[in-house]
């Protein structure tokens, strides 16, 4: 248990300092909510009809910033090695990594979302469910990326090969969140989209770490 | 809990090419054993395959009766060639982190620190360290928790002439106190050690 709430302390700190934080999240949504008008015109009606789901797809993309060297620096430095080597298991290692880069990177986000969902003209009665899709939408992103992150370690521009691996996993949670979020909108029965979002959580974070793990040592060997 | 370390015939491919065919050793409790051979000769990834990171293509490594899982996860230190530390995270959040890591306590944590001079050093972040210090630092791992066998991957080459003297004092307690060593070296060890030359 100490090696455990020690590593998650250690990811955390590590996805902090890689890009994670309020302040990034912050800024990423400034940018989002001042670009979105500019791109797709300023009349209000248009934009409030978009923005829940902008706010959302905004979150599935900058999950996706610092996933590159979540495996990355700990493979080239060496200290993968380290990490594997220990009587945790390595799927529980890996578990460890992502929620400490859920919350660096993605509770700040879910945040920022209703926040700048509310400035492009969101109804206030949606901003709950904003939050509440990003916090669980994120824990599945940063699980999903975590294994779009693994398998890409040693690969020239794994960046770019996470990104393909990781976008199609995306689709299922963007879908589900973003079909309840339309739902609540309209004022249409939205538990199934929501319930859907949580099951997908559940199903990347109970399977997700058996997957890096088994990249992971397939990189380390 | 290791008191001995056999390999027996073993033989690592690496891709299409073998590094070697079949390598043995018998190595016990209080005995250190430098690796040595030319570059590229497959001297980390024997320590690797000790280690349990890459699979043997034939052959076989025993911990003297130790189940090799629980062997590798608790009895022994890892010391690859590189030292596993962010640059820019401070000595002592390292320092912490990785004795906490190994299952040390505090105590041990800062006994190995003052054995390796590392206090002046515990708040400047990583990337302000030498190589030599940096080294230092991941050493400090191999006191901090107490474990029977030790890997490790060139220990000597980023340190000076004094440090390199008193790691060699700090290898000698380890094997007095039956201690296995097997160490990847180009040098040699500042220890009384058998050898095991690596061919192609």
């Amino acid at each position: 248990m100490t090696r455990l709430s020690a590593l998650i302390a250690r990811e955390t700190a590590l996805a902090w300092g890689r890009g994670g934080g309020p302040l990034v999240s912050v800024g990423f949504y400034a940018g989002v909510a001042t670009l979105m008008p500019l791109a797709i015109g300023p009349e209000a009606q248009r934009l409030a009809a978009v923005a829940a789901g902008v706010a959302w797809v905004a979150l599935a993309l900058a999950s996706l910033l610092s996933l590159e060297r979540l495996f990355e620096r700990d493979y080239e430095d060496g200290a993968l090695d380290l990490l594997a080597l220990s009587p945790v298991p390595l799927e529980l290692t890996c578990a460890a990594k992502c929620l400490g880069q859920w919350l660096a990177t993605g509770a700040p986000l879910a945040l920022a979302a209703p926040v700048a969902a509310l400035g492009l003209g969101a109804k206030v009665a949606l901003a709950p469910m904003i939050f509440a899709c990003a916090l669980l939408g994120g824990l599945a992103f940063a699980f999903l990326g975590g294994i779009g992150a693994a398998l890409s370690l040693g690969a020239r521009r794994g960046g770019l090969l996470t990104a393909v691996i990781v976008l199609p996993l995306f689709v299922p949670p963007v879908i589900f969140g973003g079909g309840a979020l339309d739902a609540l909108g309209a004022g249409l029965p939205w538990k199934a989209g929501f319930a859907l979002l949580g099951a997908y959580a559940a199903a990347a974070v109970a399977l997700g770490p058996l997957a890096m793990a088994a990249a992971c040592r397939n990189a380390l060997s | 809990m290791i008191g001995q370390l056999d390999l027996e015939g073993v033989a690592i491919r690496r891709g299409a090419r073998r590094l070697f065919a079949s390598v043995s050793l018998a190595l016990r409790a209080g005995e250190a054993c430098a690796l040595t051979g030319p570059n590229g000769v497959g001297k980390t990834s024997l320590l690797r395959a000790v280690a349990g990171l890459v699979a043997l293509e034939a052959g076989g490594i025993g911990f003297g009766g130790t189940d090799p899982a629980q062997a590798r996860a608790e009895g022994l230190h890892f010391q690859g060639y590189q030292d596993g530390l962010k640059p820019a995270r401070t000595a002592r959040e390292e320092l912490v982190f990785w004795s906490r890591w190994s299952g040390a306590d505090a105590a041990w944590a800062a006994g190995a620190a003052e054995t390796l001079a590392l206090e002046p050093l515990l708040d400047l972040e990583i990337r302000r360290l030498s190589a030599g210090q940096r080294r230092r630092l991941a050493l400090a791992r191999l006191l901090a928790a107490p474990r029977p066998l030790w890997l490790l991957d060139e220990p000597l080459s980023p340190l000076d002439a004094t440090w390199r003297s008193r790691f060699g004092e700090i290898m000698r307690r380890h094997l007095d106190g039956g201690g296995l060593i097997l160490a990847a070296v180009h040098d040699p060890l500042p220890v009384a050690a058998r050898a095991l030359e690596l061919a192609a």
